[in-house]
């Protein structure tokens, strides 16, 4: 399986995968150059749902581009919202509750499960393992229902806004989210039991797709992927923002650098997440989840902002260069799955192409948030 | 403190000239504020600012002339930095683009650094970085899509998230679609 593999480049031929393929999970395309059953080169094709979100910003308000953070990266659009909220507010100096804040991690968690759940359902269904994706889409719907219910809507949220949240949780999202814990807690055993602990799946994924440290810098790979390969960085405690320096959380790492690794660092990170949700709950401070004094128009100070959070694939972060109008002279949005396909060329060379498709899985693509 | 170090082989690229000397090490929160009120962030000189992270979110804000920008990415990559993105802004009022790198780093030393280079809006041209950190390769196609500065050397500068016949860069400021 792992012995070294002499290529033949000039017995080559042209394999397209995409833009329509169930393994890509979106408009990818990876024109791969094969010899037999091997890559020799691969060059990704991105850009078939490019939106230019970023000349949207331009065009429109600070608060008029709130709806349009939760479609990048749809799976957790939660990260993505409190991104440009935290963005915002540091560089207008906008004080926000500490409640607001402890709801915001709590739903920023919750979806961070709910983007895992899907991954790996998707991710084992790549494999060939149809029937985990239905528990895991079972144990998700759990989660809609809860942040429906407070945000009104299931994917695409827009539930922070400047300064606070749209309105404050209820008893409800309380006990359903403590029940939910406890499902949880049990449903990561089972998935530890029936997956992860399956010699199979072991078999798919250990030794494959190995990402090394010096591969992660020199492309910029952060989250599951940088800490599947031994990486200790996780935004939320690097760079301490909102109310994470509260919680106790561990940052799983896996120095492996195989899919297996990647595989492993999203499972525990779903065990954290509860984690932090959980203390969140027992900490919930009452008071307003809004300022005092209502916050009409935002206009930053003329300057150039950069903000960082831990999204559900790995760093994301917002450049604002404000020239002091109500709308953004510049806006940029670092998507961490751009820079986590993008090591896949290098590193998917001499890989067989079935290998190849389960290390695109464990890199956990959202292609909307790559193409923006 | 890795901000003491790279500043301090940062501060190698910028030889100290009579006129160049109050840009250089900058001094930091003052520059910061001084922006601030007076409203006007560019054009400025050459130069390291320190900056407050905590307003600004880096810490080093390094602004440098292109044939500079090897030297400096190098020094990054051999401190142990990692690439977090590449963008550019169109400053049409001084007829410039100006590219912005960002840097960051995988330990727990927090340190982001920020380098920007300007070049003329009528041809924009810069040297690729991708020999240095591979991973710029699509950072440099997408700034190439959006703004049209030609990244020399750059191995393969086609377009990414425009169409393949795009010849237009929407995020100037001049764009009208």
């Amino acid at each position: 399986m792992n012995e070294p593999v002499v290529l033949q480049p000039d017995e080559t031929f042209v394999l397209n995968v995409g833009p329509q393929h169930p393994a890509t999970h979106g408009v990818l395309r990876v024109k791969m150059t094969m010899d037999g059953e091997y890559i020799y080169d691969a060059e990704t094709v991105i850009g078939y749902i490019h939106r230019m979100h970023e000349k949207m910003a331009e065009n429109r308000t600070y608060t008029q581009y709130l709806p349009n953070l939760s479609r990048l990266d749809y799976l957790s659009a939660m990260a993505y919202c409190h991104g440009y909220v935290l963005a915002v507010e540091k560089a207008a100096a906008i004080e926000v509750p500490e409640r607001a804040e402890y709801i915001r991690a709590i739903t920023v968690e919750m979806n961070r499960i709910s983007s895992h759940l899907v991954w790996f359902g998707a991710f084992v269904m790549d494999l060939g393992g149809f029937s985990p994706l239905m528990y895991a889409f079972d144990d998700r719907e759990q989660i809609l229902d809860l942040l429906e219910g407070v945000t009104g809507s299931r994917l695409t949220y827009c539930y922070f806004r400047f300064g606070g949240l749209y309105n404050d949780i209820d008893d409800d999202f309380i006990t359903g989210t403590r029940q939910f814990i406890k499902r949880m807690r049990k449903a990561l055993k089972m998935y530890r039991n029936l997956v992860t602990n399956n010699i199979i799946l072991m078999t798919r994924l250990k030794e494959i797709g190995p990402i090394s440290v010096d591969l992660c810098q020199r492309y910029g790979a952060t989250g599951p992927v940088a800490r599947g390969s031994g990486i200790n960085y996780d935004v939320r405690r690097n760079e301490a923002y909102s109310v994470y320096p509260e919680f106790d959380f561990d940052v799983p790492v896996f120095t492996e650098g195989d899919s297996y690794a990647r595989y492993n660092v999203r499972m525990e990170e779903m065990e954290q997440s509860l984690r932090i949700i959980e203390q969140g709950l027992d900490k919930l401070p009452d008071g307003p989840v809004n300022p005092e004094k209502k916050i009409k128009t935002v206009k930053l100070p003329p300057g150039d902002y950069y903000t960082a959070v831990e999204a559900g694939r790995g760093s994301f972060g917002i450049r604002i260069v404000s020239d002091g109008d109500k709308s953004p002279y510049r806006l940029k949005l670092r998507s961490p799955t751009y820079s986590n396909m993008h090591l896949f060329d290098e590193a998917c060379r001499g890989m067989l192409i079935a290998d190849a498709l389960a290390f695109m899985g464990s890199l956990d693509l959202v292609i909307p948030e790559m193409d923006r | 403190m890795i901000i003491e170090t790279v500043k301090q082989q940062l501060q190698g690229l910028f030889p100290a000239s009579p006129e160049a000397a109050p840009a250089v090490g900058g001094v930091d929160t003052q520059e910061g504020q001084k922006v601030e009120k007076g409203g006007k962030e560019t054009p400025r000189v050459d130069g390291i600012i320190e900056r407050n992270y905590a307003e600004r979110g880096y810490h080093l804000d390094i602004q440098l002339a292109p044939d500079q920008l090897l030297a400096a990415v190098g020094i990054l990559f051999d401190c142990g930095f990692f690439i977090e993105t590449i963008t550019g802004v169109d400053w049409i009022k001084d007829q410039q683009i100006e590219a912005v790198y960002d840097f960051s780093r995988y330990d727990f030393d927090l340190c982001r650094v920020v380098i920007r280079t300007r070049t003329p809006r009528s041809q924009p041209v810069l040297p690729t970085i991708t020999g240095t950190y591979t991973g710029a390769n699509w950072h440099e196609r997408e700034t190439h899509d959006f703004f049209g500065i030609v990244f020399q050397g750059h191995p393969h500068l086609i377009p990414l998230l425009l169409p393949e016949d795009a010849d237009f860069h929407p995020l100037l400021k001049d764009f009208k679609a």
